[in-house]
């Protein structure tokens, strides 16, 4: 294989899906950008600070998650621990047979994507909708969603008014406030008629074991209001110590994420109904995830446990713009995605070692992250994981040569004097592939080795050294 | 059960063990997230009105102009919180039917639903629902459009504010703007689960 995975998917993309990824990522991100520098001084400061508060949650779990479970069970809440995406998976079977449940309406979580709930309860007699109008089309194409926060960013209207007429909702209609109507009258009848809703959560408050769960279509407060036993899918690190903290954090996220001051429902839910209230679950029960991420924790990529997931990385990456979702093979895809699925992937690291090298350490995603993630850092430290790890790199030229140049002075010299020969020699004589591939489209600057020692020798003489 | 709770405390000491030092919890002051230019000196039922109309929801203050705005919309029959029916009983004329309970069985035959909210958020135009003050929460969901009515000395002024105010109640719903997505090409729609039309009536 001449190419990494990732080079090999982008390159097979569609021309017209990579264009439309490109440009509403790059709307989004400008967006984003207008609307944090127009509403904050310092909108850094609040990016350092949020990174701040997440890395101390992540590095005190021991002492946050106990407190978390303590609140929960308090409120009502039962609290349930899985270790792997098996066991998180049968955990919620477990639920629903408990009470005699076979239908789950879900709103998006990523934890369900990772565990394959939706599969897994299938195959096990359950139905487990998705209402997220983007995962619901995923679901019904039986695809797999390429952007965090916009799951069907790949597809265009005509391809969803097809899906629809073969699922028998309604007659072709490419129309998206058609499309969305038909979704809406299909999936409210649904709800009420699930015997189970299945939630995410954003943020998890120590202080008060309160969740945060936000979406802009309602689909998760439709959930909550509908059936009568919640269920939610949380990840261990989405923990943040206090409710004050969560002010911040979404100020931050809805900017980020969708360029939205806030998304448009904000939930915070501290645990099943209250006797008053007619609607909403009676029961509620909390499974905190680990899945890895305790392995990621303890690697020096633990950084990347800050994520929120609000997409902005995937938005701003030049590589993203071009490869778009599916070359990342997994869950999480853009730039956080080649930090987190490698590391997520445990034994099967390998599989996944190219994502980190599909990046030019441009920096864009550090500096749009509403975490600070540094993840050109974790990007590089994974490189070097699977070099030690001899995971092998298809596509990438052999480096002996330059190491042997590049550590012996005479020969450095003496290569310096034959780089002229390019000046002179045509580069698809080169017989380097990668070389020739750049070169198909561009021109190799003149060669000018030897400039700067000429120009270092002069320096000294002239100042008498 | 227990035992995977265990085991996964005890992969995260083993993580955190190596560590000399834990990051500290910044300590700072909340103001830095606040849009306190924007707030300074506003009157907050003005400010929110105006914020309301940026995310895509309606502002009134007074009653008739909501049934004339229902009327318009050909918006005829609806839920009413049996709480504050009585105070609006007298403003709807006989074209409308107004139910005091949600029957979910006929999700689809209310065109609005009219409940009270808990607070609201000038800074973002957000209405504020919580069990405690909500009567039905599919009631103010479910149809088409949803009117909160707004007690004036119970806005917040900015984000912050609101989230300090959590109180103890478990369910705690901010709406900034009607139900909505930009999933199909990135094209904003209107009304997906929720309301198409998020209405504050400010009393």
């Amino acid at each position: 294989m001449r190419f990494q995975q990732i080079d090999q998917f982008a390159a097979e993309l569609k021309a017209d899906t990579r264009a439309s990824v490109y440009q509403s990522t790059k709307t989004t991100h400008e967006k984003r950008t207008k609307l944090l520098f127009d509403q904050f001084t310092d909108p850094n400061r609040l990016r350092e600070i949020a990174g701040e508060i997440k890395q101390h949650a992540i590095e005190n779990l021991d002492t946050y998650l106990p407190q978390v479970e303590a609140k929960l069970q308090a409120a009502g809440a039962q609290v349930h621990w899985a270790s792997t995406a098996e066991s998180a998976c049968e955990t919620v079977l477990r639920i629903m047979r408990a009470r005699g449940a076979t239908k789950m309406v879900k709103a998006k979580t990523m934890v369900s994507e990772e565990i394959e709930l939706a599969h897994f309860l299938e195959k096990h007699g359950c139905e487990a909708l998705e209402t997220d109008l983007g995962e619901f089309i995923i679901q019904i194409d039986h695809d797999h969603p390429s952007h965090i926060v916009r799951p069907i960013i790949h597809k265009n209207r005509r391809e969803i008014a097809q899906s629809f007429e073969r699922e028998g909702l309604g007659a072709y209609n490419d129309d998206p406030g058609t499309i969305t109507r038909r979704a809406r009258h299909f999936l409210r009848h649904k709800y009420l008629a699930a015997d189970v809703g299945l939630t995410g959560a954003n943020f998890v408050s120590a202080e008060s074991g309160r969740m945060v769960i936000v979406t802009n279509e309602g689909n998760s407060r439709f959930c909550l209001a509908a059936t009568k036993c919640h269920i939610a899918l949380i990840g261990i690190e989405k923990i943040v110590p206090r409710d004050r903290d969560l002010g911040l954090l979404l100020n931050l996220l809805g900017r980020s994420g969708t360029a939205q001051d806030l998304t448009v429902y904000t939930e915070f839910i501290g645990g099943p109904k209250s006797a008053a209230q007619p609607d909403g679950p009676e029961e509620m029960h909390v499974i905190f995830v680990d899945n890895g991420r305790t392995e990621v924790l303890a690697s020096d990529c633990r950084d990347i446990l800050r994520c929120i997931r609000c997409g902005a990385c995937l938005n701003v990456c030049p590589v993203y713009r071009q490869a778009s979702g599916h070359a990342y093979r997994s869950v999480y895809p853009g730039p956080v995605g080649a930090v987190l699925s490698p590391l997520l992937a445990g034994e099967k690291f390998p599989s996944l070692a190219d994502l980190p090298k599909a990046s030019s350490l441009c920096g864009a995603c550090h500096e749009v992250c509403p975490v600070n993630i540094p993840i050109p850092d974790l990007l590089l430290r994974l490189r070097n994981k699977a070099k030690e790890e001899g995971v092998p790199s298809p596509g990438t030229p052999p480096m002996g040569a330059w190491a042997l140049l590049a550590t012996q002075p005479t020969v450095w010299k003496a290569s310096l004097f034959g780089g002229k020969l390019m000046n002179h020699l045509p580069t698809k004589m080169i017989p380097v592939p990668a070389l020739q591939a750049w070169a198909d489209k561009r021109e190799l600057p003149r060669w000018r080795g030897g400039e700067f020692r000429k120009w270092m020798k002069e320096r000294k003489s002239r100042a008498g050294l | 059960m227990s035992t995977e709770r265990e085991a996964i405390f005890s992969r995260i000491r083993g993580a955190l063990a190596p560590l000399h030092e834990r990051a500290p919890l910044p300590q700072y002051d909340a103001e830095i997230s606040v849009m306190r230019g924007m707030i300074a000196g506003r009157d907050l039922a003005e400010l929110l009105a105006e914020r309301m109309k940026r995310v895509g929801s309606i502002a009134l203050t007074d009653v008739a102009a909501l049934v004339a705005h229902l009327r318009e919309g050909k918006w005829l029959r609806g839920y009413v919180d049996p709480a504050l029916w009585p105070g609006l009983a007298p403003h709807f004329g006989a074209d409308f039917t107004v139910e005091q309970t949600f029957d979910r069985t006929r999700v689809d035959d209310y065109a609005f639903g009219i409940t009270r909210a808990s607070g609201a958020i000038a800074e973002s135009g957000t209405i504020i629902l919580n069990d405690a003050t909500t009567s039905r929460r599919l009631g103010s969901l479910a149809p088409w459009v949803h009117v909160a009515v707004v007690e004036r000395a119970t806005i917040f002024s900015d984000v912050t504010q609101a989230v300090a105010a959590l109180g103890d109640d478990r369910n705690v719903v901010w709406c900034t703007g009607p139900s909505k997505t930009a999933d199909v090409e990135g094209i904003l729609i209107e009304g997906v689960h929720g309301p198409g039309v998020q209405i504050a009536l400010i009393v």
